[in-house]
């Protein structure tokens, strides 16, 4: 009956202590979101206006899409348009060919992720250096992000400082964390001064001026653009609104949601190349999201702002760890876009929710990930990635339950269960018994006591 | 007003004690409540692992069954939500649906349509109180921390303070999610088994004899951990599990 995300979790909480350590860490965070969206009197009426516009935006993306892409070529910015992993990764290619890249640094881009662009130019002969503190650590230790915003803090301050030590070769038995964070500081400065290329990700385009809208803590999305010569920025088509003052309601959101900050460190609006430098390409990709617009159940998850509360709320993602998960994006959200993404791949993750519908009321978009999870559940069959055991299970109480007759009988030899030895009830064949013991049943059910009753009256 | 007891297929089997402290409170208090025979389940545990189909017919069932009554009032939040908001698209389209508007969990019952503001019973304990996720998120019986309402309720709440003697406290993280969530406790049993662990382990914290929420599935969840820990020697404490409406009709 285990789905692969329940076997993954089931070994995620082999270490206690430090499943401990994960759950109260990120849902810390989830406390500091809390905190912060407390401070804003119209919190709630902000996450409906940013609902509104991104359901405005999407259904008329075509128009927002060609708005910004024209405003940015007015910017003098060399816009390319990408259909899939494919054409993203050989566009990203052929400009850093042109321009003859050996280096390329980069900001945080779950969109490079998505498409696995860093395997694909290393391939091809390109140094690719991530620059956020997260993303650079795990990159050096050859992981995956396990968490949207918070790449790298499923990793322990000495795991952290032990890499340092072999790679960047800090001194030995320092795992203070500011001073490993200068180590990394003063290992990127030569990264920012020697790529010949910078790479950001978008948390916004914005249509009628046609920049692209970066939010960090680090500065280093502005280190990577203002040192090498030419800037590349990458753009999921879903992240277009409409102008500034729509990027007014997501700014006030963003950050609270995320991290608990009030707002990002850095705000940096890239409009064009700096004097002097190369024209600035934009590479806007598709990569599966007009399909998912015309998929009138699903298409609200392209609402979402990747934020990442969703994953600090949620209790399954707190015990269970971003990797156990099987598609690269973790947690509620992953959940619905590895569906969309590929049903069969990962149908796996389908189990990993409770239903209690926390996410979908932190989300700054109000983008409905429980609701979502119901309505593919009920889709798997259409993919033949059904649990069978449960579907028998399934059918099996719909038999009884339509039934008075067998109703009644189970229900009236209930209490014999009791009497069963504990060794036979509590086996490994009763999942319920791995974290439970049996509730004993009491010797009559309630409709069979107040038949009694009614009659005597 | 005609009042039709519902009472879920867990309950009617395993806790027929909060089946009747429902029945006698809501006759203490001048309610023409009956109950239907023929009741079963309500389709949820099918709907929720992913079988909506199964739950169509049982759903089909509950409408006739209750179509003589004003009100449709249930000792169990996650059937009433079920009830009130998936019904409507499981058997709307081609069904009469007045089940869904008319469902009730019983504190909403008591709260908002009786306005009950006082009660005979006697409760000399101190209790946690479990907010069981669909009670906050679906039902509102109280405010989920996540939405900035500007003034936090819990009607849970309030109707326990109305008995006498009772100390109502809430664990940390008063409404995250106990890990029941009907056949993900069987899916993921290892989350749900820790989910279980520390939501328990939160409420033992506050010093409460009691356990109480609005929903016994959570509770046979939470006690069945709790029976295992104490099997293992992990946690010899013996906090006891109550209904809501159990303390509510105590003495009665």
């Amino acid at each position: 009956m285990s789905t692969s995300h329940a076997k993954a979790a089931e070994k995620f909480l082999r270490d206690q202590e430090y499943a401990k350590w994960h759950d109260n860490t990120f849902f810390g965070v989830r406390v500091k979101r809390d905190i912060m969206a407390r401070e804003v009197p119209e919190w709630e009426t902000l996450r409906e206006k940013a609902s509104q516009i991104k359901m405005h935006t999407l259904s008329h993306l075509d128009k927002y899409l060609s708005q910004f892409a024209d405003n940015a070529e007015k910017n003098g910015v060399i816009v390319h348009w990408a259909e899939d992993a494919d054409e993203f990764n050989e566009t990203v290619l052929s400009i850093l060919k042109e321009n003859d890249v050996r280096k390329m640094v980069k900001s945080k881009s779950m969109l490079t992720e998505e498409c696995e662009m860093n395997p694909y130019l290393e391939r091809h002969g390109i140094e690719v250096v991530e620059t956020d503190l997260g993303e650079r650590i795990i990159q050096l230790l050859g992981q995956k992000p396990s968490h949207i915003v918070m790449p790298a803090t499923h990793l322990s301050n000495d795991e952290v400082g032990d890499l340092f030590e072999e790679v960047l070769g800090s001194d030995k038995g320092n795992h203070d964390p500011t001073y490993l964070t200068y180590c990394a500081r003063l290992s990127l400065r030569n990264q920012f001064l020697t790529a010949q290329a910078g790479m950001t990700g978008a948390n916004f385009g914005v249509a009628a001026t046609g920049d692209i809208v970066v939010c960090t803590n680090e500065g280093n999305a502005d280190m990577s653009t203002s040192c090498p010569d030419l800037q590349i920025s990458v753009i999921g088509l879903e992240k277009i609104i409409p102008d500034y003052e729509c990027l007014a309601v997501f700014q006030r959101l963003l950050a609270r949601s995320a991290t608990g900050q009030p707002t990002t460190v850095f705000t940096s609006h890239f409009l064009k190349n700096r004097p002097g430098a190369k024209p600035m390409h934009i590479i806007i990709v598709d990569n599966g999201r007009s399909r998912w617009l015309a998929d009138e159940k699903h298409r609200q998850t392209l609402k979402c702002i990747r934020c990442g509360a969703c994953m600090n709320t949620c209790p399954v993602y707190r015990r269970s760890g971003g990797y156990s998960y099987s598609y690269f994006i973790p947690g509620p959200l992953g959940i619905n876009l590895g569906m969309l993404r590929d049903p069969k791949e990962y149908s796996g993750n389908m189990s990993a929710c409770s239903l209690c519908l926390t996410c979908q009321n932190v989300c700054p978009a109000k983008v409905n990930l429980a609701d979502q999870i119901y309505m593919w559940r009920q889709q798997l069959p259409d993919f033949g990635t059904e649990n069978r055991q449960k579907e028998m299970i399934c059918k099996a109480m719909t038999k009884v339950m339509d039934s008075d007759t067998l109703y009644n009988k189970l229900t009236s030899m209930a209490h014999l269960a009791n009497g069963v030895p504990g060794f036979l009830i509590n086996s490994s064949l009763n999942p319920w018994a791995k974290e439970h013991k049996m509730m004993k049943f009491p010797p009559r059910p309630f409709h069979s006591i107040i038949k009694d009753m009614d009659k005597q009256k | 007003m005609k009042v039709g007891l519902f009472i879920p297929c867990y309950v009617d089997a395993i806790y027929p004690n909060v089946a009747m402290a429902t029945y006698k409170l809501l006759r203490s208090l001048g309610v023409d409540v009956t109950y239907p025979q023929g009741q079963t389940c309500c389709g949820q545990p099918m709907a929720n692992a992913g079988f909506e189909s199964e739950a169509i017919p049982l759903a089909r069932k509950m409408e006739d069954m209750f179509k003589g009554y004003d009100y449709v009032v249930a000792p169990s939040v996650s059937c009433t939500a079920f009830l009130r908001i998936n019904y409507p698209d499981l058997i709307g389209k081609d069904h009469k649906c007045s089940i869904a508007s008319k469902a009730m969990d019983v504190v909403e019952f008591l709260h908002d349509v009786l306005k009950v503001k006082s009660l005979p019973s006697k409760f000399p304990h101190r209790v946690s109180l479990h907010n069981s996720c669909h009670g906050v998120r679906e039902l509102h019986l109280s405010s989920p921390k996540e939405i900035m309402t500007p003034t936090p309720f819990n009607k849970i709440r309030d109707l326990l303070e109305l008995v006498e003697g009772i100390e109502v406290v809430e664990p940390e993280r008063p409404d995250e999610c106990c890990g029941f969530g009907g056949m993900f406790s069987i899916e993921e049993t290892a989350v749900s088994g820790e989910m279980g662990k520390s939501k328990l382990q939160r409420h033992i914290n506050t010093g409460a004899e009691y356990i109480t929420g609005p929903d016994s599935s959570c509770l046979m969840h939470l006690a069945g951990v709790a029976a295992k820990e104490k099997a293992k020697g992990a946690n010899g404490d013996d906090i006891r599990f109550i209904h809501v409406v159990e303390i509510l009709a105590a003495g009665l």
